[in-house]
């Protein structure tokens, strides 16, 4: 029994890391039809600079109220850029694309991708102490052990709850349903969803599409450059390729939940997350990828659309 | 006469290398119904959608309450004050009834004027307020069509263009939308209207304009070309009165 909470512990916090990357797909290709393969690569290039932040601000060594503040400094920070970066991508890269067929801006974001992961590359090769300077740029780096490894049921319990476990569950899911107030209940939200929903509709309601695009990269972004943080404080290592793994994870909870559904993107990433641990756990580690992959395949032959996919009457 | 609110002057738009409009000339004054007929792929949607800046136009000015708004961005004419029902009704399918009014109301802030303006959409339409938290795409044809309607009328506009707002509906439907149109001209609303229905729209209507393969082939008082033999044969097939 403890091994199943435990494992059901161990699935929720990474689905809700995959949740928080997914929901940067699902929201980008609902208004744009586009998959933005640059995203997992956008979610590694800010775990980057939440080590390299932690370096300069000296979070290694503080603890308490400093220690406190200098993470929700590093993580604004890291939301901030990866917003920034992924508005950026599109202005250049996409934005010129949108009348071009769909293919050119697929293969773009395939582009950006490369650049992303070669940034990740080089950045990893800075001789910057954090880095454990000297490493080969491709080598994982350590990123430090900020909160007390403990049990927070005592240290006898055979459940193990830790202050990572808590931070990565509670600050998820407060940043989740900030985005759902903010999708559901404002202006600007509800205009994302209705020029998801028809665009021209959404011309002819006097709505910016251009502004409404760009502020779907910066949530996508913000909400990739929070999961960077939280997850590299949870996994305590960070390395360029880490990106294309957890956004591939988080692609497949996208498709899974239902692509352009922002609840299925959360749904999505909790049941990739759980499969997960519980094949790792049940299974065996090497059967992992077969038993995701074919639970998508399942699920899809089943449901076209994903879970939550448009052919239920769910709002998105 | 005074000033038009909207004019449109040789105005040509094409897709890709197929001209759809060859020189439209068109004007439409304050306070005025005018009725835009013609038969399927005329180039009535285009001519409006050109208007509402949703497709590019090749050559030609649109100027609107004294603005040239030929190469404006859609978004910036509906805050001018012209706003469109378009073909097809184009409801935002998985946003509530109140949300897609919301919508229609989206360039403007005054909350309480808001409010009181679904009051108004509901009371013309009170099968809407009876559906206001259902989703649109969930809504029967008729009614996504006075719900399109309706979100038009949300940003208060001094132009209204609605492209075949009858189309598909019960005769006791469509009479509805036009008492509602003939309402809200009344009101103030000055209307463009496009319709396959061309004895009803001719009939609600101050003047028409007739549209043959992208150009406009008569243009007169609506009681005029209601008359005329020409229009009689090709738009107002007998027995349909
Ligand atoms: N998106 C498009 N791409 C290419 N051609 C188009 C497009 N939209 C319209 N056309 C063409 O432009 C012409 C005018 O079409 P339009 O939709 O304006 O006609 P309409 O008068 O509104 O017809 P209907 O009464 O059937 O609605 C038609 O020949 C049509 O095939
Ligand atoms: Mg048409």
């Amino acid at each position: 029994m403890e091994l199943v909470i435990q494992q059901l512990l161990l699935g929720l916090t990474n689905g809700m890391v995959f949740a928080l990357i997914a929901l940067g797909y699902t929201m980008v290709y609902g208004i744009l039809e586009l998959i933005n393969f640059a995203h997992g690569d956008l979610f590694m290039l800010a775990s980057f600079l939440a080590l390299t932040l932690v370096g300069l601000f000296g979070l290694g060594d503080a603890s308490g109220g400093t220690l406190a503040v200098g993470l929700v400094g590093v993580i604004v920070v890291c939301a901030l850029f990866a917003a920034g970066l992924n508005w950026v991508v599109d202005r250049v890269v996409y934005k010129p694309l949108r009348k071009a067929p769909k293919l050119a801006p697929l293969v773009s974001a395939i582009g950006v991708s490369f650049v992303f992961m070669n940034l990740g590359l080089f950045w990893g090769g800075l001789p910057m102490d954090e880095f454990g300077g000297g490493v080969a740029p491709a080598a994982p780096k350590s990123f430090p052990e900020l909160l007390p490894n403990i049990n927070l049921l005592g240290e006898d319990a055979t459940l193990r709850v830790t202050p990572k476990d808590l931070l990565v569950i509670v600050s998820s899911l407060v940043v989740m349903a900030a985005l759902f107030w903010f999708v559901n209940r404002t202006k600007l939200g509800k205009a994302m969803r209705a020029t998801a929903q028809n665009p021209v509709a959404a011309r002819l309601m006097g709505i910016d599409v251009d502004k409404v695009i760009g502020a779907t990269f910066l949530i996508g972004g913000a909400l990739a450059g929070f999961a960077a943080v939280i997850y590299s404080l949870y996994i305590n290592t960070i390395n360029f390729q880490m990106g294309y793994q957890n956004g591939l994870y988080a692609f497949t909870a996208a498709v899974l939940g239902g692509i352009g559904n922002i609840r299925g993107a959360v749904l999505g990433g909790l049941v990739i997350g759980l499969l997960r641990a519980f094949s790792d756990q049940f299974i065996g580690a090497q059967w992992q990828p077969a038993i995701l992959f074919g639970t998508l395949i399942l699920i899809l032959v089943f449901r076209p659309t994903g879970l939550l996919g448009s052919t239920a009457r769910e709002k998105v | 006469m005074s000033e038009p609110l909207l004019s449109l002057s040789a105005v040509h738009t094409s897709y890709g290398n197929i001209e759809a409009l060859h020189g439209i000339d068109l004007v439409v004054y304050p306070g005025e119904i005018v009725c835009l007929i013609g038969a399927n792929g005329a180039g009535k949607t285009t001519t409006l959608m050109s208007i509402s800046g949703c497709v590019k136009t090749r050559s030609g000015t649109i100027r609107f309450d004294g603005k040239d708004i030929t190469q404006m961005p859609s978004d910036r004419i509906v805050r001018l004050g012209l706003a469109q029902s378009p073909e097809g009704r184009k409801i935002f399918p998985r946003l509530t009834v109140l949300e897609n009014l919301e919508m229609g109301a989206f360039i403007r802030d005054d909350k309480a004027g808001i409010a009181a303006d679904i009051e108004r959409v509901i009371a013309l339409f009170p099968i809407l307020g009876e559906r206001r938290h259902q989703a649109g795409g969930t809504l029967s044809g008729g009614e996504q069509q006075m719900l399109a309607v309706g979100r038009a009328m949300m940003s208060r506009p001094k132009l209204l263009l609605l492209d075949e707002p009858s189309l598909g509906l019960a005769p006791l439907i469509v009479l509805k939308i036009f008492e509602v149109i003939k309402t809200l001209n009344a009101e103030g609303t000055t209307i463009l209207l496009v319709e396959q229905n061309a004895r009803m729209a001719l009939r609600h209507s101050h003047r028409g304009y007739v549209l043959e393969t992208g150009a406009i082939t008569m243009a007169d008082k609506a009681d005029v070309l209601l008359a005329d033999p020409r229009v009689q044969a090709a738009y107002l097939g007998e027995g349909d009165h």
